[in-house]
């Protein structure tokens, strides 16, 4: 810094705007290549979507404007709100499994225990994995007569669910899917986290006594706050998005037990060419998934306890 | 690690369960371990069993193991034209998202201007929009365009993501100021300093953006089942969608595709493991 004032500052008033202009141009050069794209593939649609949701449209014909109309409709429509329930069933169901999993994972393999790394990464495999082939893979397994897991479970003499292909258990079995495919992603946030506790607050508590369960009570629990609202915060907003793994382990079905919200908006765009009311549920997600991330803003200064 | 007198003492006291949890933390972490990869063993175990899924009794070991799933899947599917065209399409998605993301990064790091804040936060702010809210519009427009059903209609609205950008601009951030200091005194201008100081020092953030960047685009489904129609033009993920309701009895062909899907990001990830979790773990950390 004390370098750039010993360079010789006379310069001509023409030179340095050139130079302003130079610089303005590199700026341009260096932005422009994201900036172009993401305002026309992003930010544009979005506010289209707004616009589309005031319209009644089949996607040819010219829009009509039915102003809130399609939010109404959304509000009393049975079916939305049967895409809603399942959404919030899936997020019930995940939470839970993804987080406790998570985090007993996370404590267990940031134990000095052999084979640590090896470990943690066979749980994170099925991270980078497609949920299309996910969705497949379980399907197969969790096949209701010739499927491994109701195979194993007869063995014991007891007759296995139907899995996906009844209404009771299509949801449960997309959970379990899509939790086997997320626990090594929360484990290794969580992983974080846990190495971001300083060691002499367990020293201390080592000293005075206090049980493992005491520890992990007082000690691991709220100084991991942060990074389990994080995890609560991202899986809330991927959960509302759920979509890949509906569409290719149950289409939504049976008889619409597992039909999510997007998949519903999908429907509404492609099968019944009503993109208005399409892009009114959309928006209807978005701002769900905007609440969320609002409550997280406002929630992490609040909330988290660091002490 | 150095442990205080006072504990040691207490571990000594200590009854036998305090020597024997770590053996008994490691069994259970195995057998977890175990039924975490035996979907991965199963798919690979039925897709070299033919007529998987018609005997009643599943066999770890098939008696007949052959390759009879995966020759059928090349011959009477277009799976190789249809892996090129995940394969294309990921390289090239994540070329311009490493050009774009790098580029943007440098700015928000080194280029100040009035405003940038500005810009910046609306980078992230399209963070937080969901590809569903997006659809509709983005069909119409491309349809627009003339880009339905198109390898550029997938690849367009991917090129660039403000995930990278925050990504390097952090990394951009760390890298000492004295180094373009001392460039720019030897004369150096913004695309020399950004292609030959910068960019080298951030490789370890350029690694895990393509680790990411590949695989979100090798695996993604949503827009290219908006956008494909032609089935020779579909990515992996939508023919194994597709093998469904045509092999819906023939389970060792499904898993043959889905072997072939998984096998390039096995690998990516066996080689780039550490990018990978770095990347995980950043994101929780913030």
């Amino acid at each position: 810094m004390t370098l750039a004032t010993e360079v010789p500052t006379k310069e001509t008033a023409k030179t340095t705007r050139s130079n302003k202009i130079k610089y303005a141009l590199t700026v341009l050069l260096f932005l422009l290549p994201s900036a172009l794209p993401l305002a026309y593939f992003t930010i544009y649609p979005m506010f289209g979507a707004l616009w589309t949701s005031l319209h009644k449209w089949n996607l040819l014909s010219p829009m009509q404007w039915v102003g809130l109309g399609n939010y109404q409709h959304l509000l009393q429509d049975p079916d939305t709100a049967q895409a809603l329930r399942n959404t919030l069933y899936y997020i019930a169901g995940y939470l839970p499994l993804v987080y406790v999993g998570g985090l007993g994972l996370a404590i267990a393999l940031n134990a000095a225990i052999p084979f640590r790394n090896f470990l943690r990464g066979l749980y994170f495999l099925p991270v980078v994995t497609s949920w299309i082939v996910v969705a497949l893979v379980w399907r197969w397994l969790l096949n209701p007569s010739v499927g491994i897991v109701n195979y194993v479970i007869g063995l014991f003499g007891v007759d296995g669910p139907g899995w996906w292909t009844d209404p009771a258990w299509a949801m449960p079995s997309i959970i379990l899917a899509s939790a086997w495919k997320d626990l090594g992603f929360v484990m290794i946030i969580l992983l974080a986290g846990l190495q971001a506790i300083p060691q002499d607050l367990y020293e201390a508590a080592r000293i005075d006594g206090a049980s493992w369960w005491a520890r992990l009570r007082h000690i691991t629990l709220p100084m991991l706050s942060p990074t389990t609202f994080f995890v609560v915060v991202i899986s809330l907003i991927n959960g509302f998005q759920v979509f890949d793994q509906v569409y290719a382990m149950t289409g939504g079905g049976p008889a619409g037990a597992s039909t999510v919200v997007v998949q519903q908006v999908y429907d509404l765009t492609f099968r019944y060419s009503q993109a208005g009311m399409a892009s009114a549920l959309s928006w209807l997600l978005f701002l769900m998934v905007l609440t969320v991330t609002v409550v997280q803003m406002v929630g992490q200064r609040k909330w988290v306890n660091y002490a | 690690m150095p442990e205080t007198t006072a504990a040691k003492t207490r571990q000594a006291v200590g009854s036998w369960r305090k020597k024997a949890w770590k053996p008994i933390l490691l069994v259970a972490v195995i057998l977890g371990a175990c039924v975490m990869f035996f979907p991965f063993l199963w798919t690979f175990t039925t897709s070299i069993s033919p007529g998987a899924g018609l005997s009643a009794t599943p066999r770890l070991i098939p008696e007949n193991p052959s390759w009879a799933a995966y020759l059928e899947l090349f011959q009477k599917t277009p799976f190789a034209r249809v892996i090129l065209n995940s394969l294309g399409l990921a390289i090239a998605t994540t070329a311009l998202q490493l050009i774009t993301s790098s580029m943007a990064a440098y700015v928000f790091s080194r280029m100040p201007f009035r405003g940038r804040g500005v810009v910046f936060a609306i980078y992230l702010g399209t963070m937080m929009i969901p590809m569903q809210v997006l659809m509709v519009p983005l069909f119409v427009q491309m349809r627009d365009l003339g880009l339905v059903d198109s390898y550029l209609g997938v690849l367009l609205p991917g090129m660039a993501g403000a995930f990278g950008v925050f990504l390097l601009r952090q990394a951009m951030n760390s890298v000492p100021r004295e180094l373009d200091e001392a460039a720019r005194i030897d004369g150096a201008g913004h695309l020399r300093i950004f292609a030959q100081i910068i960019l080298p020092l951030v490789g370890p953030s350029l690694a895990t953006l393509t680790v990411f960047a590949f695989m979100n685009s090798w695996n993604s489904f949503l827009w290219p089942l908006v956008i494909l129609r032609s089935e020779e033009l579909k990515t992996l993920p939508l023919a194994l969608a597709g093998m469904q309701g045509q092999y819906t009895t023939q389970w060792d062909v499904m898993m043959s595709g889905s072997i072939i899907s998984i096998l390039p990001m096995l690998a990516i990830y066996l080689f780039a493991q550490k990018y990978v979790i770095q990347g995980v773990a950043n994101t929780g950390i913030k």
